[in-house]
């Protein structure tokens, strides 16, 4: 069944769980992996929503966490992508226990906030650290299916080219790395944390369109600060912070 | 783990408005009743560590909303916020 688009206001109905088969499973790094979902009772997503997860033990503990949807609203399936942490309570079941076949109860999909539909139009700038690219790219795959004329681009900073996510996929996409801890031999691109004059280097000469920033909480504020440094109106930087509670 | 890394945003707190109200409320925009700051609920500082979660004004870090749940029971306290307008 194709997943209907749900564009503009989304009618809400309550939140229930419900439970998907897990229909394929990606290596995407040896920290990452993204699990394909086949949720029979989707009633389809908007770039930059995520799920909620919840495990529960056989004594009925249960840890909930939630996951950016990596699929765009156009997908046949739904997709998301997982960063093992491991410490984390749910992460390692997800990236480690769970097999094709398996159920997996999830509810969403969840936030309005840090969403974008292509009627928005762009130019986009996204900004994405390690796994905070995930909903950044189910906003590029949407692009990519409704409305590849809006401008876009990628600012990705990982720790490493093995930990990109998605590095095939995102050769198609105008995509600027910053790798911060281990460069390959002969890199020329960034190798440093995102900074002020690195975003004006990258972002929009006249800092319009709408900006997207994901990643750890430090990451996501000295960028969405530099963004208002470098221009862009505060409203149009829209900003999603995660951290260690997501694991 | 210092403090920095437990502070998430609005977004991380839309699955638990779901469960208590029919609109989107992470789009909704509120005003702060200590600073005046009007921000939508998504872009909201959200401490999720603390026994409940604790929502906190961007600007000026004051509380807007604690919210706790046992069981089927929640606990709202907005005494933070002066308005909220939800879009319907």
């Amino acid at each position: 069944m194709a997943r209907a688009a749900v564009l503009g206001r989304l009618v809400l109905t309550p939140i229930r769980w419900q439970l998907c088969d897990v229909a394929e499973l990606i290596d995407e790094t040896p920290q990452v992996k993204t699990i394909i979902l086949d949720a029979p009772d989707w009633p389809g997503h908007r770039a930059g929503q995520h799920v909620d997860v919840r495990l529960t033990a056989e004594d009925g503990y249960q840890a909930q966490r939630s996951y950016s949807i990596a699929s765009a609203p156009e997908d046949e399936l739904l997709a998301i992508t997982v960063e093992k942490l491991d410490d984390g309570e749910v992460s390692p079941y997800l990236a480690e226990e769970l097999r094709v076949g398996d159920k997996l109860e999830l509810r969403g999909p969840i936030g309005g906030y840090f969403v974008w539909d292509a009627q928005q139009g762009g130019p986009l700038l996204l900004v994405g650290g390690g796994s905070g690219v995930v909903p950044l790219v189910s906003m590029l795959r949407h692009r990519a299916a409704v409305a590849p004329s809006v401008p876009a681009r990628l600012l990705y900073s990982a720790r490493s080219l093995d930990d990109v996510i998605y590095r095939a996929e995102l050769d198609g996409f105008d995509v600027v790395y910053t790798l911060t801890r281990e460069q390959p031999a002969g890199w020329t691109g960034f190798a440093r944390r995102v900074d002020d004059a690195m975003l004006r280097e990258v972002a929009d000469p006249n800092a319009e369109g709408l900006a997207y920033v994901c990643g750890p909480t430090r990451f996501v504020e000295a960028v969405a600060d530099g963004l208002v440094g470098v221009g862009y109106a505060p409203e149009n930087v829209r900003t999603e912070r995660f951290g260690p509670t997501g694991g | 783990m210092e403090e920095q890394d437990l502070k998430l945003d609005g977004n991380s707190a839309a699955g638990l408005f779901r469960e208590l109200f029919s609109f989107e409320l992470t789009t909704a925009r509120g005003r702060c009743d200590n600073c005046g700051a009007v921000a939508e609920v998504g872009a909201v500082l959200v401490f999720a560590n603390a026994p409940g979660s604790v929502l906190r004004c961007p600007q000026c870090e004051s509380v807007l909303m604690r919210i706790a749940k046992n069981g089927e029971r929640y606990w709202l306290d907005v005494r933070g916020i002066t308005w909220l307008e939800i879009q319907a």
